[in-house]
C-alpha cells in the first residue's frame, strides 16, 4: 500500500506527494476520515485525486493511501430496487446509519452481506464453463431472475458448486479449476466502472423499445441497444419525459440515474414506482429498476462518476441476457462536472471552458450502448438502450454537450419551449426530431400492427411537413385567403398534433398507449383526411366539413381504455364515412 | 456567526487582491476554515479558506479587502467551518449579513450551533410535497399551483412588482383547514434599505413581523458577504422546520446579486470562466442553496422556497436565471409587456411553471377539475396570444369566428383572471369558477382538456 501525504486542496481536487507506484484511476482514500477520491492525474510522486466528498476540513499533510484498485461496484443480488448515491452506496443504508442528511466519510456496503438469497444452481461439477456461463439463478424480485454467471475474464472447469440454499452474496458458491489455479467465486464479482463489460459481438438494433409514448414510438422510434439524445431548455418536460420512458419502456430492467438534477424527483420516482404497474408483468413497477441518485447539491466528483455506475450495472444485467434500458438526467450536468474538475487541474479549455476530451468522453460512454450477442455458451442477444436528457443553457442547441451528443446518438427528441408553453406535451418537435432506426425497425412494426404503418407513418409526417409551410403564408395572408384543399390539411394537421402526438403522462389511461393503438389511432386520423380530402373534392363546403361531430370522438381518441379500443375504432371510422355521407361527400 | 480561535496569530500576509488575500508560512491550515483578521486599524472581520497549497492559503475576505495590508494585518485561523448559533429567539429579529444582530436587541444564546454549509438531505429521507398552499393569486393557485416544501422562483425584471407580489404572497399564503406554526426567514442580498424597508413595513402591517427572522446585506454591504447569508438564513430555516416543527417560508432577495458575488469571487481568483463569466460551479452552487427546501418523512415541519431574482434585461436565457430554472420546481415570469398594460401582477402564465403541481391539485386537495381547467386555460390563451400576432398583420377580419372567441377570451383572461388587487385573497373555488366563466366564451367543442363530466357539473349554465 502505498502512503502519501496531502499537499494542495482546492475544492473537490486534492494533490498529494508520496504516491510514486500508484496507477491512474486508482482509489484512495483521503485524509484521516478516509474520503473516497480517486487518481486522475499524476506527475512525478505527486498524484491529482478527485475526491468524491465535500472536502472541507481537509488539511494539507493529512494522509492518502492507496486501495491497489480502481474504482469499482459490487454486482450481484440486491441491486435491484435500490437506490444508489454516484459511487454505488446505498442511500437507504445511509440514512439507517446517518439520519436525513448525507455526511461524509460514511462507509456502507453497496449490496447488502447480511441478506441470504435462495439459489439455485445450474450448473454441476466436471462442467468446463467460461465468462457469462450460467451457474446459478437467485429470484431477486418478483420479475428479475438474476443469472448467477462467471465472470468474464474467468474459465475452466467446476470442481465445486454449493447445493441449493440460502446463502450470503460473499459466500464462496462455487470453485472453478482453471490452468493451474483454483479461482472461488461468491454471488457477488466487482468490477471497474470505467472498463466496459465484454461481449461477443454487437448487433444492428432492429427491434423498438416500446415506450408506450406516441411521438416517439411512432414517429421516432428508438431500437433496442440504440442510444437517443433529448435536449429541451427547463421547463421543457425533459424530467417528465424521462420518467416516462423509465415507466413504461418493455425493457427486463431500468437504471435510472438522476445525475445532478433535484432531490425530490428522485423522492417521486421512488414514492411512485413501487405503486404503478407494469402493463406486461402486472408488477410494480420499482422490481426491475435501479436508481442511482446523484442530486444537484451532491459532490459534484461523485456526479463524474454516477453515468459510469450506471452503465457498469445495466451491462451486467444485460449480460443476464436482458434488455436493458438506462435513462440518464441530465448528461450536461455529467459534463459540467468534468468541466468543474478540468478547470480545477488548470487543464487547458476548449470550447465554452469543456476539457478538449468531452467529445471523446461522451462518445465512449454512449457506445457501451448496443444490441450484443453476449458471452457464454449459449447464443443469446440482449442490448442495453441508452437514453440521455441534455440541458442546454439557455436552450441554445448549438452549445457543444448537445452538439457532440448529436454526433453520436441516432434518435433526436428535440423539446420545445413554445410547445411546452402551451401545455403541448409532451413536447417534441415534430419537424427538428429524428430517428435513424425507422428502417430497421419497419419490420417489426409490420409484423405487428399492419404493414401500411411505415406508409402512414410517412403520410402524416409529410402532413406536418406541409402544415408548416401553410403556417408561415397564414401568418402573411390570414387562414382566409387559402384555398378549401389547403385548409383541410390544417384540419387534419391539427388533428395530428393535439390529438395524437399530445400525450398525457398524467391520465390513467393515456399514460400508456400500446404500438396497436398507436397504429388505429393515426389510421383513424389519416382516414378522416382521406375521407375529407375527397368529400371536398365532390363540392361539400368546407365549413360543413370543419364541424363535423365525428371531430370530438376523434379527439377523446386517446382515452379509450385498450380493452374497448378496437370496438369503438370501428364505430369512430364508420362515423367518418356516414357523417361525410350526409353532408354531401 | 461564532469564532473559537487557535492561539496563532501569523502576520504574513503576501498579496492582497479583490477580495481575496493570500496568506503565507502557514502550517496546519484546513480548506475552508474560517478565519479571523484584524485590519492594521484595529476592526474585526472574517474570510474563509478557498484553497490550501502546502504553507500558502488563499483567503477571501466576506467584508471585504480595504485597508489591509501586507505588513501589519493579522490573521488567526479558527480551526472551523462558517457556523451559526441558532434559537428559537431568532424569531422576530434582524440580522446583518454575516449574522449580527442590527435591531438594537440583546444577542443571541444559541441552542445549537450549525454548520452553515448543511450536507445534503438524502433523497430517500425527503417526502415529496404535495400540501396544497394557497396564495390567493389565481395564477399562481389555479396554474401555478404551489406546494409546501417547494421551491418556486419569481423571475423578474428591474422595474417590476415583483417585491409586492413576494409580499402579497407572504401575507396570504395558508393551507387550508388548518392552523400551524409558521416563520418567514427573510434574506436580504445586495437589494436597497427602501426595498428592503417595503418588507418590513408590510409585516408590521399584517402583525407577522414577531414571525420574522431577517437577514440584511444591503446594497452597500460588502458583496463578498452575500455568498454566506443566504447560508445563514437556511440553516436557520432547518433549525426551526426540522428541529421546532414550524413551516417556514424563505424568500431570498436578490439572486442576481448573488450570482454577481460569485462571479466576483472567480474572477479574482483567475479561473476559467463559463458563460458570461460566471464560474462554470455556479450551477452547483446555487443547487446548495435551493436543495435546501423541501420536506423530510417523519418531520412535521417544512422549508418552501420563494426566491426572486431579476433577470438583466429581462433576459430568462441569462446563465443565473438559466441554472435556477434548471435547479428549482418551476418559476413565476413576470413580464413588462403585461406590466405595461397596467395588469398586476404581471404574471406571464405561459413561461411560468410549477413542477410539482399535478401532486398537490385534485380531489381531496383542491377540486376534481383542477388540472383540466388549468390545462385548457394555458392552451387556449397560448392560442389567443399567437392569434394577437397574426391580427397584427392581417387585419381582425381576416379571421375566422372560432378564432375570434379565442381573441377575445385571451383578453378576458388578463383582465379578469390575472389581474387583482393587491389584498385580494381568491379561494381556490373562485380561482377555479371564474376560469370556467372564462372558457365559456369559447365554443364547447373546443373544450378538449377538461373531462365531459366536469363540463356538466362546472360549466357556468349548468353550475348551481
Amino acid at each position: 500500500m502505498i502512503t502519501g501525504k496531502i499537499i494542495k486542496i482546492s475544492g473537490p481536487v486534492v494533490v498529494a506527494d508520496g504516491m510514486k507506484g500508484s496507477q491512474m484511476y486508482e482509489m484512495v482514500r483521503v485524509g484521516e476520515e478516509k474520503l473516497i477520491g480517486e487518481i486522475i492525474e499524476l506527475e512525478g510522486s505527486t498524484a491529482t485525486i478527485q475526491v468524491y466528498e465535500e472536502t472541507k476540513g481537509i488539511k494539507p499533510g493529512e494522509i492518502v493511501e492507496s486501495t491497489g484498485g480502481p474504482l469499482s461496484v459490487e454486482l450481484g443480488p440486491g441491486i435491484i430496487g435500490s437506490i444508489f448515491d454516484g459511487i454505488q452506496r446505498p442511500l437507504e443504508g445511509i440514512k439507517a446509519l446517518a439520519g436525513d442528511y448525507i455526511p461524509r466519510g460514511v462507509d456502507v456496503p453497496a449490496i447488502s452481506k447480511e441478506k441470504k438469497w435462495k439459489f439455485i444452481p445450474k450448473a454441476s461439477e466436471g462442467d468446463s464453463v467460461s465468462g457469462g456461463d450460467v451457474i446459478a439463478e437467485v429470484q431477486e424480485t418478483s420479475v428479475v431472475l438474476h443469472k448467477i454467471t462467471v465472470p468474464p475474464n474467468v474459465s475452466g472447469v467446476i470442481k465445486s458448486i454449493a447445493s441449493e440454499s440460502e446463502y450470503f452474496v460473499t459466500e464462496d458458491i462455487a470453485e472453478i479449476e482453471t490452468s493451474g489455479d483454483i479461482i472461488k467465486l461468491q454471488m457477488m464479482q466487482k468490477w471497474p466502472v470505467r472498463i466496459a463489460r465484454p461481449y461477443k459481438n454487437k448487433l444492428d438494433p432492429n427491434i423498438p423499445l416500446i415506450t408506450g409514448q406516441r411521438p416517439q414510438d411512432t414517429f421516432f422510434p428508438v431500437a433496442k441497444g440504440g442510444t437517443s439524445a433529448m435536449p429541451g431548455p427547463f421547463g421543457s418536460g425533459k424530467t417528465v419525459t424521462q420518467q416516462q420512458l423509465a415507466k413504461w419502456a418493455d425493457a427486463d430492467v431500468i437504471v435510472y440515474v438522476g445525475c445532478g438534477e433535484r432531490g425530490n424527483e428522485m423522492t417521486e420516482v421512488l414514492k411512485e414506482f413501487p405503486e404503478l404497474e407494469d402493463p406486461k408483468s402486472g408488477k410494480p413497477l420499482m422490481d426491475r429498476t435501479v436508481l442511482i441518485a446523484n442530486t444537484s447539491n451532491m459532490p459534484v466528483a461523485a456526479r463524474e462518476a454516477c453515468v459510469y455506475t450506471g452503465i457498469t450495472i445495466a451491462e451486467y444485467f444485460r449480460d443476464m441476457g436482458y434488455d436493458v434500458a438506462l435513462m440518464a438526467d441530465s448528461t450536461s450536468r455529467w459534463a459540467e462536472a468534468m468541466r468543474e474538475i478540468s478547470g480545477r487541474l488548470e487543464e487547458m479549455p476548449g470550447e465554452e471552458g469543456y476539457p478538449a476530451y468531452l467529445a471523446s468522453r461522451l462518445a465512449q460512454f454512449y457506445e457501451r450502448s448496443g444490441r450484443v450477442s453476449i458471452l457464454g455458451k449459449e447464443e443469446q442477444n440482449a442490448s442495453v438502450t441508452v437514453v440521455g436528457a441534455v440541458s442546454p443553457p439557455g436552450g441554445d442547441l448549438s452549445e457543444p454537450v448537445t452538439q457532440n451528443t448529436l454526433r453520436i446518438s441516432k434518435v433526436f427528441w428535440a423539446l420545445d419551449a413554445s410547445l411546452a408553453d402551451r401545455r403541448h406535451f409532451p413536447s417534441i418537435n415534430w419537424l427538428q426530431s429524428y430517428s435513424l432506426y425507422l428502417d430497421s425497425v419497419q419490420e417489426w412494426w409490420a409484423n405487428n400492427t399492419s404493414q401500411d404503418w411505415r406508409e402512414l407513418r410517412d403520410k402524416a409526417m409529410a402532413l406536418l411537413q406541409k402544415e408548416a409551410e401553410l403556417q408561415e403564408i397564414v401568418q402573411l395572408v390570414g387562414p382566409d385567403a387559402l384555398p378549401d384543399r389547403e385548409r383541410i390539411i390544417l384540419e387534419s394537421t391539427r388533428m395530428i398534433r393535439e390529438d395524437f402526438l399530445q400525450q398525457n403522462a398524467y391520465h390513467e389511461v393515456d399514460t400508456y398507449c400500446s404500438p396497436q393503438k398507436q397504429y388505429g389511432m393515426l389510421k383513424t386520423i389519416m382516414n378522416f383526411h382521406g375521407e375529407t380530402t375527397s368529400a371536398l373534392a365532390k363540392g361539400v363546403s368546407i365549413d360543413d366539413l370543419v364541424d363535423l361531430k365525428v371531430k370530438e370522438d376523434i379527439g377523446r381518441m386517446k382515452y379509450i381504455p385498450e380493452a374497448e379500443f378496437e370496438e369503438r375504432m370501428v364505430e369512430i371510422n364508420n362515423n367518418i364515412i356516414n357523417q361525410c355521407k350526409e353532408i354531401g361527400g | 456567526m461564532e469564532i473559537e480561535t487557535k492561539a496563532k496569530v501569523y502576520t504574513t500576509v503576501s498579496e492582497v487582491s479583490g477580495p481575496l488575500m493570500i496568506v503565507e508560512g502557514v502550517e496546519g491550515v484546513a480548506y475552508g476554515e474560517i478565519v479571523e483578521i484584524e485590519t492594521p486599524g484595529g476592526e474585526s472581520r472574517k474570510g474563509e479558506v478557498l484553497e490550501v497549497k502546502e504553507d500558502i492559503a488563499v483567503v477571501q475576505v466576506f467584508e471585504g479587502t480595504r485597508g489591509l495590508n501586507t505588513s501589519t494585518t493579522k490573521i488567526r485561523f479558527t480551526g472551523r467551518t462558517v457556523r451559526l448559533g441558532v434559537s428559537v429567539d431568532m424569531l422576530g429579529r434582524i440580522f446583518n449579513g454575516t449574522g449580527n444582530p442590527i435591531d438594537g436587541g440583546p444577542e443571541i444564546i444559541p441552542e445549537k450551533d450549525l454548520d452553515i454549509n448543511g450536507a445534503p438531505m438524502n433523497p430517500s429521507a425527503r417526502m415529496f410535497p404535495a400540501e396544497f398552499i394557497q396564495t390567493g393569486v389565481s395564477t399562481i393557485d389555479g396554474m401555478n399551483t404551489l406546494v409546501r416544501g417547494q421551491k418556486l422562483p419569481i423571475f423578474s425584471g428591474s422595474g417590476l412588482p415583483h417585491n409586492e407580489l413576494a409580499a402579497q404572497i407572504a401575507r396570504q399564503a395558508k393551507v387550508l383547514g388548518k392552523k400551524e406554526e409558521f416563520a418567514v426567514i427573510f434574506s436580504a442580498m445586495g437589494i436597497t434599505h427602501e426595498e428592503a424597508n417595503y418588507f418590513m413595513k408590510d409585516f408590521e402591517r399584517t402583525g407577522a413581523l414577531e414571525r420574522v427572522t431577517s437577514f440584511m446585506n444591503l446594497a452597500d454591504d460588502p458583496a463578498i458577504e452575500r455568498i454566506i447569508t443566504p447560508r445563514l438564513a437556511l440553516t436557520t430555516a432547518e433549525y426551526f422546520a426540522f428541529e421546532k416543527d414550524m413551516h417556514v417560508l424563505v424568500i431570498l432577495t436578490d439572486l442576481t446579486n448573488y450570482g454577481e458575488a460569485l462571479r466576483e469571487i472567480s474572477a479574482a481568483r483567475s479561473e476559467v470562466p463559463g458563460r458570461r463569466g460566471y464560474p462554470g460551479y455556479m450551477y452547483t452552487d446555487l443547487a446548495t442553496l435551493y436543495e435546501r427546501a423541501g420536506r423530510i418523512k417523519e418531520k412535521k415541519g417544512s422549508i418552501t422556497q420563494m426566491p426572486i431574482l431579476t433577470m438583466p434585461q429581462d433576459d430568462i436565457t441569462h446563465p443565473i436565471a438559466d441554472l435556477t430554472g434548471y435547479i428549482t420546481e418551476g418559476q413565476m415570469v413576470l413580464s413588462r409587456e403585461i406590466h405595461r398594460k397596467g395588469i398586476f401582477p404581471p404574471v406571464d402564465v405561459l413561461p411560468s411553471l410549477s413542477r410539482l403541481m399535478s401532486g398537490g391539485i385534485g380531489p381531496e386537495r383542491t377540486r376534481e377539475d383542477h388540472s383540466g381547467v388549468s390545462d385548457q386555460l394555458y392552451s387556449a390563451y397560448a392560442e389567443g396570444r399567437d392569434l394577437r400576432d397574426l391580427v397584427m398583420v392581417v387585419g381582425e377580419e381576416a379571421l375566422t369566428e372560432r378564432d375570434r372567441k379565442f381573441l377575445e377570451f385571451a383578453d378576458a383572461f388578463e383582465k379578469r383572471f390575472v389581474t387583482q388587487g393587491k389584498d385580494e385573497d381568491r379561494t381556490i373555488q373562485q380561482t377555479l369558477d371564474l376560469g370556467w366563466d372564462l372558457l365559456s366564451i369559447l365554443p364547447k367543442a373546443e373544450l378538449k382538456r377538461v373531462s365531459e363530466e366536469h363540463i356538466s357539473k362546472y360549466y357556468p349554465e349548468y353550475r348551481e
